[in-house]
């Protein structure tokens, strides 16, 4: 399983987030924004990506603006960047959708479509010809040529060619899109269709050129921990697995960085799995013959935009970063909450959650500690006031949730769960088809996750998925059963 | 012969900037090479205190010469040399 394979792309983002901390926590902030181009590319410096250092500027630049928290494509291009430093701590609300596209960056990819290369032979099987059901493609002056006005794309030919002489191009970001809404406009450059897009985030990670970013609400963090306020971290349960140290110990450096309490989104997992598996078993009882899952925040944009049709269908139970910023919200009303997460997709949650202030993603964790130069490894550890179980611990990893419910099932009605591990577009069709015939052939119980490997493969993740997994499932076998936890 | 010693930054610093994809490299030096290298995780090695700071992190170390901006293609590369001049 390739997930969260190491990229340039990542290392660039996050350096840019540490130089943005940094400014911000010193003594001459606006300045010191306003010249992190430049001393990420200094004069005279390598030029490693781009046709010449102003364009590595301009585009460090435009990376600077989304870690600020702005749209990039709403910023004037004559706007210094030291002006909006300044606007962004002035912001009352974070900007709305979470995703925002470089465009000086996009590298105007060649249009998706199918590509006879030099090394067609012209055979005489020519079983390109044959296999196509559209007549697009045909030998001529011995090579086959594709009449792109009939062809669909369908790849046949490409899998047919006894030489592998025929390829896909694709455009990595419109084919990483499970839902069609990420595309090249006529002037070649891509957009995102909010009204469509699910906030998965796919398109971040499959991005070569790092043209589409997230928009940071770092900034507004910070300003709130400066400003004394009590600002208190729920840790979602796969970020137990991102970074060398324990969970205790990554408490106390959270501490340290200013928040004054953490708690884990664990917490509310586990009312989750309470609720959920209630859910499951009355519904069973009224005979429907299938339910899904309803924590993954991207499979829920999903439905709500893409799947309606499968909403009588999905649990109604409300997801652990609900229930926990609840508790937290009613225990400390006067607080500034901040959810902890490993992808873009609850970001959208968390803003239509009046009980979550802001998010912070993994990457924007990772860059904090980074420009304080905390080790993480050499806090001493400090204990959570709140006992959450294995399971509820668990939830980050593929297959969790369902196996969660199932743990407060009895034997005879235990359900038969289908995992969803990473949405395309073949499992959205699957989904489809289950909502229309009001059955699902594979299972009773539908865990779906937009990640392969769930959120420990979410797209602003630090580690490594095995070692990540390997981390968290060591908390989950220390962590008590969710019946003694419920109990309590 | 001695052995070649890789040392794999686990600082936080490191970790953040890539390391974290190098774990595999603990896995895989072993199978490749055998016990003619010795590779393990380290913590923080001071690297990212000194000239270029986090910019060039991950930093891993073979034998007593620090590669900067790691990846497991330069580190595996850095070790072939050194076995190669000791031949």
């Amino acid at each position: 399983m390739s997930i969260n394979t190491p990229k340039q792309t990542s290392h660039l983002k996050r350096e840019i987030l540490a130089r943005l901390i940094r400014a911000y926590l010193g003594n001459n902030y606006e300045e010191d924004v306003r010249l992190i181009p430049y001393m990420m590319r200094p004069q005279g410096s390598e030029v490693p990506f781009r046709c010449c250092i102003h364009k590595e500027r301009a585009i460090l630049r435009d990376r600077v603006i989304a870690g600020l928290g702005f749209d990039i494509e709403e910023v004037k291009d004559s706007e210094l960047l030291s002006t909006l430093a300044d606007k962004a701590t002035k912001r009352e609300v974070p900007e709305e959708h979470p995703l925002t596209l470089l465009q000086t960056a996009c590298n105007e990819c060649v249009p998706a479509r199918i590509h006879v290369t030099d090394l067609c032979q012209g055979c005489v099987a020519r079983p390109c010809e044959s296999v196509c059901r559209f007549g697009a493609i045909k030998v001529e002056n011995g090579k086959s040529r594709i009449d792109h006005s009939k062809c669909k794309s369908c790849g046949m030919c490409v899998q047919v060619c006894p030489f592998q002489a025929i390829t896909k191009i694709i455009v990595p970001c419109e084919n990483a899109c499970p839902v069609g809404a990420i595309a090249k406009d006529e002037d070649g450059l891509t957009r995102i269709d909010h009204e469509k897009c699910i906030s998965c985030g796919k398109c971040v990670s499959a991005c070569p050129f790092g043209a589409v970013h997230k928009k940071s609400h770092i900034i507004d963090i910070i300003k709130n921990i400066k400003n004394g306020k009590k600002v208190i971290a729920m840790l979602a349960p796969s970020i137990m697995g991102q970074l060398p140290c324990t969970p205790q110990q990554l408490k106390q450096a959270i501490l340290d960085i200013g928040f004054s309490d953490v708690v884990e989104v664990a917490l509310g997992a586990d009312v989750t799995t309470k609720n959920e598996s209630a859910e499951f078993i009355e519904r069973m009882e009224k005979g429907q013959e299938f339910m899904t899952t309803s924590c993954c925040a991207a499979y829920n944009e999903l439905v709500e935009k893409h799947i309606p049709e499968i909403k009588p269908y999905r649990s109604s139970t409300h997801t652990p970063a609900y229930y926990t910023a609840e508790i937290v919200k009613k225990e400390n009303p006067d607080a500034v909450t901040v959810f902890f997460s490993p992808c873009v997709a609850k970001r959208r949650e968390a803003m239509q959650n009046p009980n979550i202030d802001y998010v912070l993603n993994y990457e924007e964790l990772g860059a904090w500690f980074v420009a304080l130069n905390i080790q993480v490894n050499e806090c001493e550890g400090s204990e959570y006031a709140k006992e959450s179980s294995a399971q509820a611990r668990n939830y980050g990893v593929t297959g969790g949730v369902a196996a969660a419910v199932n743990s407060l099932l009895d034997d005879d009605k235990k359900a038969k769960a289908h995992i969803i591990n990473g949405l395309d577009k073949a499992q959205i069709r699957d989904l489809k088809k289950f909502a229309k015939n009001g059955k699902c052939e594979l299972g009773n119980l539908i865990e779906v996750m937009a990640c392969p490997g769930g959120c420990l493969g979410g797209s602003s993740t630090i580690n490594a998925f095995k070692p990540a997994l390997k981390q968290v499932t060591g908390y989950v076998e220390s962590s008590p059963d969710v019946k003694d936890v419920i109990k309590k | 012969m001695e052995k070649v010693s890789v040392k794999v930054c686990l600082g936080t610093t490191c970790f953040v900037m890539g390391s974290a994809n190098l774990q595999e490299l603990i896995d895989i030096v072993p199978r490749k090479y055998g016990d003619k290298v010795d590779v393990s995780g380290v913590p923080c090695l001071g690297l990212c205190a000194t000239d270029w700071e986090f910019s060039k992190a991950p930093y891993v170390k073979v034998n007593n010469d620090v590669i900067k901006e790691a990846t497991v293609e330069k580190v595996i590369a850095a070790i072939d040399a050194k076995l190669l001049k000791k031949v």
